[in-house]
């Protein structure tokens, strides 16, 4: 009788648990944070020669985009249906994790929706009024831990980071927002999944920037010549910016979401 | 008289369909890309502007001081590489990656500097928030550097009537002979 209502209690608790963390998500995956103004060193330059990078006040998602999420802007506009999509706008692996086209299963509702172009993220950032981060802004919310604005010095940091990196994908995501916030009261900036930023197609990365190819009648680039890589001991964050790089706008990966974020003032930039 | 009224409207029912479908483009088509442009004259329209023909098309900005007049350059060189009759078919789409700046006084300047034939040319911005999306379907790669300039690679695309990729090229110094091929076979088999 003990034993039965221990395990029922347990039982319970358990249930409860599940719950709570599922509601927990629903609470606060809708909600931003603002983060205030200022300057960090970057690890892409921003102008040949410069490496402190500007970035003005913004609110950032809590926690990236979960697929229910993804899965009631699909349903509200059918144009970002799997299979409806044009191939422009997304590659055939576009949402192929979902059992059909508008509805991910109840384990996937609370997990980091993965498989999403950055059409797709642009377009449903901006059905929500907002707008997909920068890389500058992501870089800079990412630098911080739960009580420094910039925790990158810090060799354990570093470490953290390295270690996650280190670990097989793992076959379930966990729901958003079970990682600790960050100082600005931000989760999951490192640790679940890559997020797609508004310029990936800005990440252009040379090792130097007389480099410009061997061909001489290949001018790769038009302007100033290519972006530097800084700070080339923060692996970890130089590895995002390579994966993102290496992507075209219609990819998609079982590893990359996406969060939103919005001007200080509430309009999209 | 009623034969012939029952035939058009039959004819009407079997053509609606036809033109709906028409109106939309390729699955594979840049031109599914909704933006906004805004050319030297002024005149705003789609990206498919030049819709029904075959288009070269790239990104650029006004005040590049070196390698986006070799850009229009190159263009012009590929286009002078083909007969006349072959050259009237072709229109050229420049799209800007500064609309802060290139205003289209500005993009006016610049065609009348290139002697651009503006029957064919058209020097455009799109809206700021455009700007993303377009490089995007063409994979031009930019990056604002601040003091109004950028980088971006240098890529020429090749358009055909529906806004599919036929071929790019990033050769800008001189002419592109496979790329100058695929140009000539997609204008003879118009």
């Amino acid at each position: 009788m003990m034993n039965r209502a221990r395990w029922l209690a347990a039982a319970f608790g358990l249930a409860a648990a599940q719950l709570g963390a599922a509601a927990f998500a629903d609470a606060i995956a809708n909600d931003f944070r603002p983060i205030p103004a200022g300057r960090f060193e970057s690890v892409i330059a921003p102008q040949p020669g410069v490496t402190a990078a500007d970035v003005r006040a913004f609110d950032l998602a809590i926690t990236p985009v979960t697929n229910a999420q993804f899965a009631a802007f699909v349903r509200a506009q059918p144009a970002w249906r799997r299979g409806r999509v044009a191939p422009l706008f997304a590659d055939t692996r576009y949402l192929a994790h979902w059992p059909d086209a508008e509805t991910p299963t109840p384990a996937q509702a609370q997990q980091p929706v993965t498989q999403v172009s950055w059409f797709a993220a642009r377009a449903y950032c901006a059905a929500q009024g907002g707008r997909l981060p920068t890389w500058h802004e992501w870089e800079y919310a990412a630098a911080a831990d739960a009580t420094r604005r910039d925790a990158r010095a810090d060799p354990a940091w570093r470490q953290r980071l390295l270690d996650w990196y280190a670990q097989p994908a793992d076959e379930l995501l966990p729901a958003v927002g079970q990682s600790p916030a960050n100082v600005y009261g931000v989760r999951d900036l490192h640790g679940l999944v890559w997020e797609w930023v508004d310029d990936a197609g800005s990440l252009m990365v040379s090792a130097d920037n007389r480099d410009q190819g061997d061909d001489p009648d290949l001018l790769k680039f038009c302007g100033s010549g290519a972006v530097t890589m800084e700070q080339k001991d923060q692996y970890a964050v130089l590895m995002r910016v390579a994966m993102l790089s290496s992507l075209k706008a219609s990819y998609t990966t079982a590893t990359l979401g996406f969060r939103c974020a919005r001007d200080a003032d509430g309009e999209s930039r | 008289m009623k034969r012939r009224t029952t035939i058009a409207a039959f004819l009407a029912a079997l053509c609606m369909p036809i033109l709906a479908v028409a109106a939309e483009p390729p699955a594979d088509s840049i031109y599914q890309l909704q933006a906004q442009l805004t050319d030297q004259s002024g005149r705003v329209s789609g990206l498919d502007v030049f819709r029904g023909e075959p288009v070269l098309i790239s990104m650029f900005y006004a005040s590049c001081p070196n390698a986006c007049p070799t850009l229009i350059a190159a263009m012009r060189r590929l286009e002078n590489r083909l007969e006349p009759a072959q050259r009237d078919r072709l229109r050229v789409l420049m799209i800007s990656i500064d609309p802060k700046h290139d205003t289209p006084e500005k993009l006016g300047e610049l065609a009348e500097r290139h002697h651009a034939d503006l029957q064919r040319w058209r020097f455009t911005r799109p809206e700021a928030a455009d700007v993303r999306g377009i490089a995007a379907v063409l994979d031009i790669q930019y990056r604002e550097l601040g003091d109004g300039e950028f980088n971006h690679s240098s890529i020429v695309t090749l358009l055909d009537r529906e806004g599919r990729i036929v071929a790019t090229t990033q050769q800008v110094l001189r002419a592109d002979e496979e790329f100058l091929g695929k140009l000539r076979a997609l204008i003879g088999a118009l």
